[in-house]
Protein backbone atom coordinates (compact mmCIF):
# COMPACT_ATOMS: atom_id res chain seq x y z
CA UNK A 1 0.00 0.00 0.00
CA UNK A 2 1.82 3.00 -1.22
CA UNK A 3 1.46 6.48 1.38
CA UNK A 4 -0.32 8.23 -1.32
CA UNK A 5 -3.01 6.71 -0.80
CA UNK A 6 -6.31 8.52 0.20
CA UNK A 7 -7.27 7.63 4.22
CA UNK A 8 -10.58 6.45 2.85
CA UNK A 9 -9.99 4.77 -0.55
CA UNK A 10 -12.23 2.36 -1.39
CA UNK A 11 -10.36 -0.43 -0.53
CA UNK A 12 -9.64 1.41 3.14
CA UNK A 13 -13.84 1.81 3.27
CA UNK A 14 -14.39 -1.60 2.36
CA UNK A 15 -12.63 -2.68 5.79
CA UNK A 16 -15.02 -0.91 7.28
CA UNK A 17 -18.10 -1.65 5.87
CA UNK A 18 -17.45 -5.20 4.87
CA UNK A 19 -17.38 -6.52 8.93
CA UNK A 20 -21.30 -4.87 9.10
CA UNK A 21 -22.75 -7.47 6.60
CA UNK A 22 -21.21 -9.45 4.54
CA UNK A 23 -18.04 -10.76 6.98
CA UNK A 24 -20.02 -9.73 9.81
CA UNK A 25 -17.91 -10.92 12.99
CA UNK A 26 -21.49 -12.42 14.83
CA UNK A 27 -23.38 -13.38 12.00
CA UNK A 28 -21.30 -15.09 9.72
CA UNK A 29 -18.23 -15.77 11.42
CA UNK A 30 -20.20 -16.62 14.10
CA UNK A 31 -17.48 -15.36 17.12
CA UNK A 32 -18.21 -13.34 20.36
CA UNK A 33 -21.46 -15.54 20.62
CA UNK A 34 -20.86 -15.43 24.33
CA UNK A 35 -21.84 -11.99 25.03
CA UNK A 36 -23.87 -11.56 22.48
CA UNK A 37 -26.20 -13.72 24.60
CA UNK A 38 -25.52 -12.48 28.07
CA UNK A 39 -25.50 -8.68 27.84
CA UNK A 40 -28.53 -7.95 25.34
CA UNK A 41 -31.53 -7.77 27.73
CA UNK A 42 -31.58 -4.15 28.03
CA UNK A 43 -30.05 -1.76 25.34
CA UNK A 44 -27.90 0.28 27.49
CA UNK A 45 -25.53 -2.30 28.83
CA UNK A 46 -25.29 -3.75 24.96
CA UNK A 47 -24.70 -0.40 23.41
CA UNK A 48 -21.67 0.13 26.25
CA UNK A 49 -20.47 -3.12 25.32
CA UNK A 50 -20.27 -2.27 21.62
CA UNK A 51 -18.81 0.91 22.63
CA UNK A 52 -15.93 -1.10 24.85
CA UNK A 53 -15.13 -3.92 22.39
CA UNK A 54 -14.96 -1.55 19.83
CA UNK A 55 -11.99 0.28 21.62
CA UNK A 56 -10.56 -2.27 22.54
CA UNK A 57 -10.27 -4.07 18.41
CA UNK A 58 -9.36 -0.78 17.47
CA UNK A 59 -6.70 0.10 19.72
CA UNK A 60 -5.51 -3.23 19.99
CA UNK A 61 -4.97 -3.76 16.26
CA UNK A 62 -2.76 -0.05 15.59
CA UNK A 63 -0.80 -1.45 18.81
CA UNK A 64 -0.34 -4.97 17.40
CA UNK A 65 0.38 -3.75 14.09
CA UNK A 66 2.84 -0.50 15.44
CA UNK A 67 4.49 -3.57 16.67
CA UNK A 68 4.21 -6.39 14.72
CA UNK A 69 7.65 -6.15 13.10
CA UNK A 70 9.31 -6.61 16.55
CA UNK A 71 7.09 -9.32 17.92
CA UNK A 72 8.93 -12.62 18.04
CA UNK A 73 6.96 -14.82 16.13
CA UNK A 74 6.79 -17.97 18.51
CA UNK A 75 5.28 -15.42 21.59
CA UNK A 76 3.35 -13.33 19.68
CA UNK A 77 0.09 -14.91 20.78
CA UNK A 78 1.01 -14.09 24.44
CA UNK A 79 2.08 -10.68 23.00
CA UNK A 80 -1.16 -9.87 21.53
CA UNK A 81 -3.14 -10.90 24.57
CA UNK A 82 -0.77 -9.25 27.00
CA UNK A 83 -2.20 -6.04 24.88
CA UNK A 84 -5.61 -7.11 24.81
CA UNK A 85 -6.17 -7.70 28.38
CA UNK A 86 -4.17 -4.55 29.33
CA UNK A 87 -6.63 -2.59 26.94
CA UNK A 88 -9.60 -4.37 28.25
CA UNK A 89 -8.75 -3.68 32.26
CA UNK A 90 -8.29 0.14 31.53
CA UNK A 91 -11.98 0.00 29.71
CA UNK A 92 -13.00 -1.92 33.04
CA UNK A 93 -11.32 0.70 34.89
CA UNK A 94 -12.58 3.63 32.99
CA UNK A 95 -16.35 1.98 33.17
CA UNK A 96 -16.10 1.78 37.01
CA UNK A 97 -15.42 5.55 37.39
CA UNK A 98 -17.07 7.69 34.73
CA UNK A 99 -20.35 4.50 34.17
CA UNK A 100 -20.47 2.66 37.57
CA UNK A 101 -24.10 1.72 37.40
CA UNK A 102 -23.56 0.24 33.44
CA UNK A 103 -20.04 -1.27 34.88
CA UNK A 104 -22.26 -3.32 37.29
CA UNK A 105 -25.16 -4.25 34.59
CA UNK A 106 -21.95 -5.91 32.94
CA UNK A 107 -20.13 -7.34 35.54
CA UNK A 108 -17.79 -9.76 34.85
CA UNK A 109 -18.60 -9.51 30.99
CA UNK A 110 -16.49 -6.68 30.50
CA UNK A 111 -13.14 -8.90 31.86
CA UNK A 112 -14.51 -11.21 29.19
CA UNK A 113 -13.94 -9.30 26.37
CA UNK A 114 -10.38 -10.24 26.25
CA UNK A 115 -11.40 -13.95 25.08
CA UNK A 116 -13.66 -12.56 22.81
CA UNK A 117 -12.42 -14.05 19.74
CA UNK A 118 -12.98 -11.36 17.35
CA UNK A 119 -10.27 -9.48 18.79
CA UNK A 120 -7.30 -12.32 18.71
CA UNK A 121 -8.96 -13.21 15.43
CA UNK A 122 -8.48 -9.51 14.05
CA UNK A 123 -5.13 -9.52 15.14
CA UNK A 124 -4.11 -12.58 13.80
CA UNK A 125 -5.51 -12.20 10.61
CA UNK A 126 -5.21 -8.81 10.14
CA UNK A 127 -2.71 -6.16 12.30
CA UNK A 128 0.31 -8.71 12.12
CA UNK A 129 0.24 -8.16 8.51
CA UNK A 130 -1.28 -4.56 7.79
CA UNK A 131 -0.02 -1.07 8.69
CA UNK A 132 -1.45 1.04 11.56
CA UNK A 133 -4.37 2.66 10.17
CA UNK A 134 -5.91 -0.32 8.12
CA UNK A 135 -5.71 -2.24 11.09
CA UNK A 136 -7.41 0.58 12.77
CA UNK A 137 -10.49 0.92 10.71
CA UNK A 138 -10.74 -3.11 10.56
CA UNK A 139 -11.21 -2.49 14.31
CA UNK A 140 -14.02 -0.11 14.13
CA UNK A 141 -15.57 -1.95 11.38
CA UNK A 142 -15.31 -5.51 13.57
CA UNK A 143 -16.45 -3.65 16.55
CA UNK A 144 -19.18 -2.44 14.55
CA UNK A 145 -20.55 -5.41 13.18
CA UNK A 146 -20.69 -6.91 16.31
CA UNK A 147 -22.66 -3.86 18.01
CA UNK A 148 -25.04 -3.91 15.41
CA UNK A 149 -25.77 -7.23 15.91
CA UNK A 150 -25.74 -6.72 19.64
CA UNK A 151 -27.80 -3.53 19.30
CA UNK A 152 -30.47 -5.42 16.86
CA UNK A 153 -31.05 -8.40 19.60
CA UNK A 154 -31.00 -6.08 22.80
CA UNK A 155 -33.83 -3.60 20.67
CA UNK A 156 -36.02 -6.69 20.40
CA UNK A 157 -35.48 -8.13 24.27
CA UNK A 158 -35.98 -5.08 25.92
CA UNK A 159 -39.02 -4.30 23.65
CA UNK A 160 -40.71 -7.31 24.02
CA UNK A 161 -39.60 -8.45 27.38
CA UNK A 162 -39.34 -5.65 29.32
CA UNK A 163 -41.71 -2.92 26.94
CA UNK A 164 -39.11 -0.16 27.07
CA UNK A 165 -36.57 0.89 24.93
CA UNK A 166 -33.59 2.30 26.66
CA UNK A 167 -34.97 2.62 29.98
CA UNK A 168 -38.11 4.26 28.61
CA UNK A 169 -41.80 2.70 28.16
CA UNK A 170 -42.45 2.91 24.80
CA UNK A 171 -45.14 0.27 24.96
CA UNK A 172 -48.76 2.05 25.64
CA UNK A 173 -50.89 1.85 28.49
CA UNK A 174 -53.65 0.94 26.51
CA UNK A 175 -52.06 -1.86 25.39
CA UNK A 176 -51.37 -3.84 28.72
CA UNK A 177 -55.03 -2.43 30.06
CA UNK A 178 -56.15 -4.46 26.79
CA UNK A 179 -54.37 -7.82 28.30
CA UNK A 180 -51.00 -7.49 26.41
CA UNK A 181 -48.41 -8.38 28.77
CA UNK A 182 -44.26 -8.06 29.04
CA UNK A 183 -43.04 -11.43 27.39
CA UNK A 184 -40.52 -12.71 30.43
CA UNK A 185 -38.91 -14.97 28.35
CA UNK A 186 -37.52 -12.54 25.79
CA UNK A 187 -35.10 -11.32 29.16
CA UNK A 188 -33.87 -15.06 29.64
CA UNK A 189 -30.61 -16.19 27.35
CA UNK A 190 -32.47 -18.72 25.37
CA UNK A 191 -34.49 -16.34 23.96
CA UNK A 192 -31.21 -14.13 23.05
CA UNK A 193 -30.22 -17.39 21.25
CA UNK A 194 -33.65 -17.68 19.34
CA UNK A 195 -33.51 -13.73 18.12
CA UNK A 196 -29.67 -14.11 17.01
CA UNK A 197 -30.61 -17.37 14.94
CA UNK A 198 -33.85 -15.55 13.19
CA UNK A 199 -31.63 -12.67 12.49
CA UNK A 200 -28.87 -15.37 10.54
CA UNK A 201 -31.28 -16.64 8.59
CA UNK A 202 -32.65 -13.07 7.62
CA UNK A 203 -29.38 -12.37 6.68
CA UNK A 204 -28.32 -15.16 4.97
CA UNK A 205 -31.97 -15.28 3.11
CA UNK A 206 -31.29 -11.81 1.84
CA UNK A 207 -27.50 -12.71 0.72
CA UNK A 208 -27.65 -15.30 -1.15
CA UNK A 209 -23.44 -15.50 -1.31
CA UNK A 210 -23.42 -16.82 2.17
CA UNK A 211 -25.36 -19.43 1.65
CA UNK A 212 -23.10 -22.31 1.66
CA UNK A 213 -23.30 -24.48 -0.94
CA UNK A 214 -23.66 -28.35 -0.53
CA UNK B 1 18.63 -7.71 14.59
CA UNK B 2 17.49 -11.02 14.97
CA UNK B 3 13.75 -11.26 16.31
CA UNK B 4 14.24 -14.93 16.79
CA UNK B 5 17.42 -15.46 19.12
CA UNK B 6 16.22 -16.48 22.36
CA UNK B 7 17.73 -13.76 23.91
CA UNK B 8 15.55 -10.93 21.88
CA UNK B 9 12.37 -12.48 22.66
CA UNK B 10 13.35 -12.54 26.92
CA UNK B 11 14.37 -8.92 26.83
CA UNK B 12 10.87 -8.02 24.43
CA UNK B 13 8.71 -10.17 26.86
CA UNK B 14 10.29 -8.74 29.74
CA UNK B 15 10.03 -5.24 28.64
CA UNK B 16 6.65 -5.30 27.60
CA UNK B 17 5.42 -6.62 30.71
CA UNK B 18 6.68 -3.58 32.77
CA UNK B 19 5.67 -1.25 30.26
CA UNK B 20 2.07 -2.77 30.62
CA UNK B 21 2.79 -3.18 34.24
CA UNK B 22 3.53 1.17 34.49
CA UNK B 23 0.54 1.90 31.90
CA UNK B 24 -1.88 -0.13 34.02
CA UNK B 25 -0.73 1.22 37.65
CA UNK B 26 -0.97 4.66 36.53
CA UNK B 27 -4.49 4.35 35.07
CA UNK B 28 -5.68 2.69 38.43
CA UNK B 29 -4.25 5.24 40.13
CA UNK B 30 -5.79 8.02 38.38
CA UNK B 31 -9.30 6.30 38.14
CA UNK B 32 -9.21 5.51 41.86
CA UNK B 33 -10.37 8.58 43.50
CA UNK B 34 -13.56 8.39 41.21
CA UNK B 35 -14.09 4.97 41.82
CA UNK B 36 -14.24 5.19 45.37
CA UNK B 37 -17.02 8.10 45.01
CA UNK B 38 -19.37 5.77 42.94
CA UNK B 39 -18.85 2.96 45.80
CA UNK B 40 -19.84 5.67 48.34
CA UNK B 41 -22.52 7.05 46.63
CA UNK B 42 -23.79 3.58 45.94
CA UNK B 43 -23.70 3.04 49.92
CA UNK B 44 -25.86 5.81 50.19
CA UNK B 45 -28.11 5.16 48.01
CA UNK B 46 -28.25 1.73 49.69
CA UNK B 47 -29.01 2.76 53.16
CA UNK B 48 -31.85 5.53 51.88
CA UNK B 49 -33.27 2.99 49.61
CA UNK B 50 -33.86 0.93 53.20
CA UNK B 51 -35.97 3.54 54.52
CA UNK B 52 -37.88 3.72 51.08
CA UNK B 53 -36.19 6.88 50.03
CA UNK B 54 -35.17 6.77 46.23
CA UNK B 55 -32.08 8.92 45.31
CA UNK B 56 -30.22 9.34 41.72
CA UNK B 57 -26.10 9.45 42.11
CA UNK B 58 -26.57 12.88 41.67
CA UNK B 59 -29.06 13.72 44.76
CA UNK B 60 -27.68 10.52 46.85
CA UNK B 61 -25.65 12.96 49.03
CA UNK B 62 -27.73 15.44 49.78
CA UNK B 63 -30.74 13.57 50.59
CA UNK B 64 -28.27 11.33 52.83
CA UNK B 65 -27.02 14.19 54.69
CA UNK B 66 -30.36 15.55 55.07
CA UNK B 67 -32.23 12.03 56.34
CA UNK B 68 -29.27 10.59 58.20
CA UNK B 69 -29.15 12.07 61.11
CA UNK B 70 -26.24 10.17 63.16
CA UNK B 71 -24.31 7.55 62.81
CA UNK B 72 -22.04 5.54 65.08
CA UNK B 73 -20.69 2.44 66.12
CA UNK B 74 -21.15 0.23 68.82
CA UNK B 75 -19.57 -3.04 70.37
CA UNK B 76 -21.76 -6.52 70.83
CA UNK B 77 -22.45 -5.45 74.43
CA UNK B 78 -24.49 -3.01 72.59
CA UNK B 79 -22.24 0.22 74.10
CA UNK B 80 -21.31 3.26 72.13
CA UNK B 81 -17.78 3.36 71.25
CA UNK B 82 -17.59 6.17 68.69
CA UNK B 83 -19.90 9.02 67.36
CA UNK B 84 -17.75 9.73 64.49
CA UNK B 85 -20.11 9.41 61.42
CA UNK B 86 -17.48 8.89 58.70
CA UNK B 87 -15.82 6.63 60.90
CA UNK B 88 -19.48 4.91 61.48
CA UNK B 89 -20.09 4.78 57.23
CA UNK B 90 -16.62 3.94 56.27
CA UNK B 91 -16.95 0.68 58.20
CA UNK B 92 -16.12 -2.32 56.01
CA UNK B 93 -18.45 -5.63 57.39
CA UNK B 94 -16.59 -7.91 55.43
CA UNK B 95 -13.74 -7.29 57.96
CA UNK B 96 -15.97 -6.75 60.72
CA UNK B 97 -17.24 -10.47 60.47
CA UNK B 98 -14.38 -12.15 60.22
CA UNK B 99 -13.76 -10.72 63.78
CA UNK B 100 -14.69 -12.40 66.76
CA UNK B 101 -18.14 -11.47 68.18
CA UNK B 102 -16.86 -9.06 70.90
CA UNK B 103 -14.26 -6.98 69.02
CA UNK B 104 -16.50 -6.39 66.50
CA UNK B 105 -17.15 -2.22 65.41
CA UNK B 106 -20.67 -2.37 64.28
CA UNK B 107 -22.42 0.72 62.76
CA UNK B 108 -26.06 2.09 63.22
CA UNK B 109 -27.45 4.90 61.02
CA UNK B 110 -30.02 6.64 62.55
CA UNK B 111 -32.57 8.23 60.01
CA UNK B 112 -35.10 11.25 61.24
CA UNK B 113 -37.81 12.11 58.40
CA UNK B 114 -40.93 14.30 59.49
CA UNK B 115 -44.28 11.84 58.84
CA UNK B 116 -41.62 9.09 59.20
CA UNK B 117 -40.34 9.12 62.17
CA UNK B 118 -36.88 7.57 63.67
CA UNK B 119 -35.66 4.53 62.27
CA UNK B 120 -32.36 2.62 62.81
CA UNK B 121 -30.69 1.52 59.88
CA UNK B 122 -28.53 -1.85 60.03
CA UNK B 123 -25.78 -2.95 57.47
CA UNK B 124 -25.90 -6.53 56.74
CA UNK B 125 -23.34 -8.84 54.93
CA UNK B 126 -23.37 -12.69 54.42
CA UNK B 127 -22.54 -15.58 51.41
CA UNK B 128 -24.84 -15.92 49.06
CA UNK B 129 -24.71 -18.72 46.33
CA UNK B 130 -21.90 -17.22 44.14
CA UNK B 131 -20.92 -14.64 46.06
CA UNK B 132 -21.15 -12.25 48.69
CA UNK B 133 -24.95 -10.87 49.66
CA UNK B 134 -25.35 -7.52 51.82
CA UNK B 135 -28.29 -5.35 52.63
CA UNK B 136 -29.69 -3.03 54.79
CA UNK B 137 -31.78 -3.42 57.28
CA UNK B 138 -34.49 0.01 58.36
CA UNK B 139 -36.20 -0.53 62.38
CA UNK B 140 -38.37 0.86 64.63
CA UNK B 141 -36.94 2.99 67.46
CA UNK B 142 -38.60 -0.18 69.15
CA UNK B 143 -35.41 -2.18 68.16
CA UNK B 144 -37.77 -5.11 67.40
CA UNK B 145 -40.35 -4.38 64.55
CA UNK B 146 -38.51 -4.36 60.54
CA UNK B 147 -39.22 -0.88 58.47
CA UNK B 148 -37.92 -1.57 55.56
CA UNK B 149 -35.34 -3.82 53.79
CA UNK B 150 -32.67 -3.90 50.87
CA UNK B 151 -30.83 -6.85 49.68
CA UNK B 152 -28.63 -7.10 47.15
CA UNK B 153 -25.58 -9.25 45.91
CA UNK B 154 -22.62 -9.72 43.54
CA UNK B 155 -23.77 -12.64 41.12
CA UNK B 156 -26.57 -14.81 42.11
CA UNK B 157 -28.52 -16.50 39.52
CA UNK B 158 -30.89 -13.92 37.53
CA UNK B 159 -34.20 -14.73 37.84
CA UNK B 160 -33.90 -17.23 40.89
CA UNK B 161 -31.35 -16.38 43.94
CA UNK B 162 -31.28 -12.77 42.13
CA UNK B 163 -34.93 -12.15 43.20
CA UNK B 164 -33.87 -10.95 46.30
CA UNK B 165 -32.66 -7.93 45.22
CA UNK B 166 -36.04 -7.39 43.89
CA UNK B 167 -39.08 -4.84 45.33
CA UNK B 168 -41.07 -8.01 45.53
CA UNK B 169 -38.91 -9.43 47.84
CA UNK B 170 -38.29 -6.81 49.81
CA UNK B 171 -41.75 -4.52 50.24
CA UNK B 172 -43.16 -7.95 52.38
CA UNK B 173 -39.82 -7.89 55.25
CA UNK B 174 -41.93 -4.85 57.08
CA UNK B 175 -43.52 -5.13 59.66
CA UNK B 176 -41.77 -8.25 60.56
CA UNK B 177 -40.21 -9.07 64.30
CA UNK B 178 -36.73 -10.26 65.60
CA UNK B 179 -37.69 -10.88 68.37
CA UNK B 180 -40.61 -13.26 70.21
CA UNK B 181 -43.19 -12.49 72.91
CA UNK B 182 -40.89 -13.11 75.40
CA UNK B 183 -38.20 -10.83 74.00
CA UNK B 184 -35.64 -13.27 72.72
CA UNK B 185 -34.04 -12.62 69.89
CA UNK B 186 -35.57 -14.95 67.01
CA UNK B 187 -34.40 -13.48 64.11
CA UNK B 188 -36.47 -14.54 61.05
CA UNK B 189 -36.87 -18.23 59.63
CA UNK B 190 -37.41 -19.12 55.98
CA UNK B 191 -41.13 -20.11 54.96
CA UNK B 192 -42.00 -22.17 52.07
CA UNK B 193 -45.20 -20.57 50.65
CA UNK B 194 -46.40 -16.96 51.65
CA UNK B 195 -45.52 -15.53 54.84
CA UNK B 196 -47.89 -13.24 54.94
CA UNK B 197 -49.43 -13.19 58.10
CA UNK B 198 -45.83 -14.65 59.85
CA UNK B 199 -43.96 -11.74 61.23
CA UNK B 200 -41.19 -14.23 62.28
CA UNK B 201 -40.75 -15.76 58.85
CA UNK B 202 -40.25 -14.43 55.53
CA UNK B 203 -40.84 -15.74 51.77
CA UNK B 204 -38.06 -18.44 50.44
CA UNK B 205 -37.13 -17.42 46.87
CA UNK B 206 -38.33 -20.47 44.94
CA UNK B 207 -35.07 -22.08 43.39
CA UNK B 208 -33.00 -19.66 45.25
CA UNK B 209 -33.00 -22.14 48.08
CA UNK B 210 -29.11 -21.51 48.79
CA UNK B 211 -29.63 -17.86 48.15
CA UNK B 212 -32.41 -17.62 50.31
CA UNK B 213 -30.52 -20.03 53.16
CA UNK B 214 -27.61 -17.70 53.36
CA UNK B 215 -29.89 -14.74 53.89
CA UNK B 216 -31.71 -16.42 56.69
CA UNK B 217 -28.10 -16.93 58.12
CA UNK B 218 -27.30 -13.30 57.45
CA UNK B 219 -30.67 -12.10 59.25
CA UNK B 220 -29.21 -14.07 62.24
CA UNK B 221 -25.62 -13.62 62.03
CA UNK B 222 -26.04 -10.01 61.89
CA UNK B 223 -28.56 -8.82 63.61
CA UNK B 224 -27.88 -11.24 66.37
CA UNK B 225 -24.85 -9.27 66.90
CA UNK B 226 -27.02 -6.27 67.67
CA UNK B 227 -29.07 -8.00 69.99
CA UNK B 228 -27.80 -6.35 72.98
CA UNK B 229 -27.83 -2.93 71.48
CA UNK B 230 -31.37 -3.54 69.79
CA UNK B 231 -32.91 -4.70 73.28
CA UNK B 232 -31.15 -1.34 75.03
CA UNK B 233 -33.36 0.44 73.12
CA UNK B 234 -36.71 -0.44 74.85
Amino acid sequence: MSDKEPLFSAKNRKLLTNPLSAENPITVQVLGICSALAITAKLEPAIVMSLSVMAVTALANVIVSLLRNTIPSRIRIIVQLVVVAALVIVVDQVLKAFAYNVSKQLSVFVGLIITNCIIMGRLEAFALGNKPWPAFLDGIGNGAGYGVILIIVAFFRELLGSGTLYGFHVIPKVLYDMGYQNNGLMILPPMALITLGIIIWVHRSRNKGLIESN
Amino acid sequence: MNTQSNTYTFLYASILVVVVAAVLSFTALQLKPRQNKNREIEKKQYILKAVDISSTPEDAEALYKKYIEKAFLVNSQGKTISEDMDKAFEVDLKVENAKALKNRELPVFIFEKEGVGEKIILPIRGKGMWGPIWGFISMDTDGKTIYGAIFDHKGETPGLGAEIAKPAFQKPFAGKQIFDEQGTFTSLALRKGTASGHVHQFDAVSGGTVTSKGLEKMLRDNLGSYEKFLKSLN
